[in-house]
């Protein structure tokens, strides 16, 4: 069975971290398992995990007044589910909930938060990459917003 | 602006030829497809991405994109209701009457990817020109090496041609991913932009050859990642929309930079196509 450490360097995201990093990172780590349907973030609650996907779907949700709930982004292997762990007050923005049996890789954020604060290689590190992530998902986002299939596209 | 008329195929360029509307399907609730077939003699037959120029008599003439090629000359239009024309159009039943001519323009040059994985992005509508191609690519499938379809669409009702999708979805010999802008939950595919299905496609990207088509600001998006992605810019080809009028390249108002769209295209390379389409216009 692979360990913690072993399948964060498989990870596209966190593979290329050097190997004293990623034991550290690991140190953060578990396995978790959610069945279809599973709730894995609520809007508001704490931000006190996120999840590196390695296998199954997950639905980033968000409930719209008398519009129901709206799926806005899915996300699946080797992507990141949770990008507001690192920023104050660490509460979830959305809901995400898994549309397929998923597996991840847990980090507890707390964790992960000390350990950057007091190794900032690892630290620059971990949010360089969640940089390039966030920069990924505010262009896919802006794209969106232009709704560029509406029939003003002609 | 070209001696030789070749290109016209020997028919006379400007001079519509009768077709029956043999069936119309409601797509979505903006968009028909047409099953027209010749009164008479049919027009050369389009190669997969080529356009024809189609008149609701009495109203207008617009271009579109050939979406099917049958037998004895016949064509299929998906026609979208965003104008006069269009909207005409959209309301044929069978048995009516449309004047087309054509085809015009350069297809998908589906020969040069023989060898070589082939990428398929859609972008809405962009579905349409693609699928005489796909079609064609399905049917010579041992030509080509992995293929992938990728379709993005604004919502999952805004999809076109959905029971083929599902037979395509269905092979195991090309992967098809759809996504949507947004989403219900009862929405079993992906919800993103089509940009982020391109890293996830199971080709060989410096080997691939990419034939697009949707919304030109999707295209550019697409472009930029598909060579991110390591396809060579010259394997990337594009299909351009403009405001084609005359189809021969003689009224200039398909011009975009050095290119008439209508005869040069309007499938073109992004070596071609990545200047015109960074500058702005309004």
């Amino acid at each position: 069975m692979k360990s913690i450490r072993d399948l964060l360097a498989e990870h596209p995201v966190f593979g290329s971290l050097d190997s004293s990093l990623l034991e550290l990172m690991s140190g953060c780590g578990r396995n978790e398992h959610f069945d279809s349907g599973a709730q894995i973030l609520r809007e508001g609650a704490d931000a006190d995990h996120f999840y590196l996907l390695r296998s199954g779907r997950v639905a980033l949700e968000v409930a719209i007044p008398h519009r129901g709930i709206i799926v806005i982004e899915t996300l699946g292997p080797s992507e990141i589910l949770g990008v507001s762990w690192p920023f104050p007050p660490y509460r979830w923005a959305f809901d995400a909930k898994a549309i397929e049996p998923t597996s991840a890789i847990s980090i507890d954020a707390a964790c992960l938060r000390r350990k950057c604060e007091e190794d900032p290689v690892l630290g620059y590190q971990v949010f360089s990459r969640f940089a390039q992530l966030m920069r990924d998902r505010l262009q896919a986002t802006r794209l969106q917003l232009l709704d560029v299939y509406g029939s003003h596209a002609g | 602006m070209p001696a030789d008329p070749s290109f016209l195929n020997g028919q006379a360029p400007m001079v519509p030829i009768a077709y029956r509307v043999e069936w119309r399907r409601q797509d979505l609730p903006d968009t028909v497809t047409l099953g027209i077939a010749p009164v008479e003699a049919p027009l050369a037959t389009p190669t997969p991405g080529q356009f024809m120029m189609v008149w609701a008599f009495g109203v207008g003439e617009v271009p579109l994109s050939v979406s099917g090629i049958g037998e004895d000359g016949r064509l299929e239009h998906t026609v979208r209701n965003v104008g006069a024309v269009t909207a005409a159009l959209s309301r044929a039943r069978p048995g009516e009457i449309v004047g087309v001519r054509g085809p015009y323009g350069a297809g998908w040059d589906l020969d040069r990817a023989t060898g070589r994985d082939l990428l398929i992005v859609a972008g809405g509508l962009g579905l349409a020109p693609l699928r005489p191609a796909m079609l064609e690519a399905l049917a010579e499938r041992h030509r080509f090496g992995r293929m992938a379809l990728l379709v993005g669409a604004r919502d999952p009702q805004s999809l076109l041609y959905t029971e083929e999708l599902e037979q395509w979805r269905g092979r195991f010999d090309i992967e098809v991913e759809v996504t949507v802008d947004a989403a219900p939950p009862s929405w079993r595919g992906d919800v993103g932009v089509v940009t982020k299905l391109l890293g996830r496609a199971p080709v060989d990207y410096a080997g691939a050859t990419a034939i697009v088509c949707g919304p030109e600001v999707m295209m550019r998006f697409v472009a930029i990642g598909l060579t991110d992605a390591g396809v060579p810019p010259h394997e990337i080809w594009l299909s351009m929309e403009r405001n084609m009028r005359c189809g021969i390249g003689h009224c200039g108002h398909c011009q975009l930079g050095p290119e008439f769209i209508c005869k040069d295209g309007p499938v073109l390379s992004w070596t071609r196509m990545e200047k015109p389409m960074m500058v702005r216009e309004r």
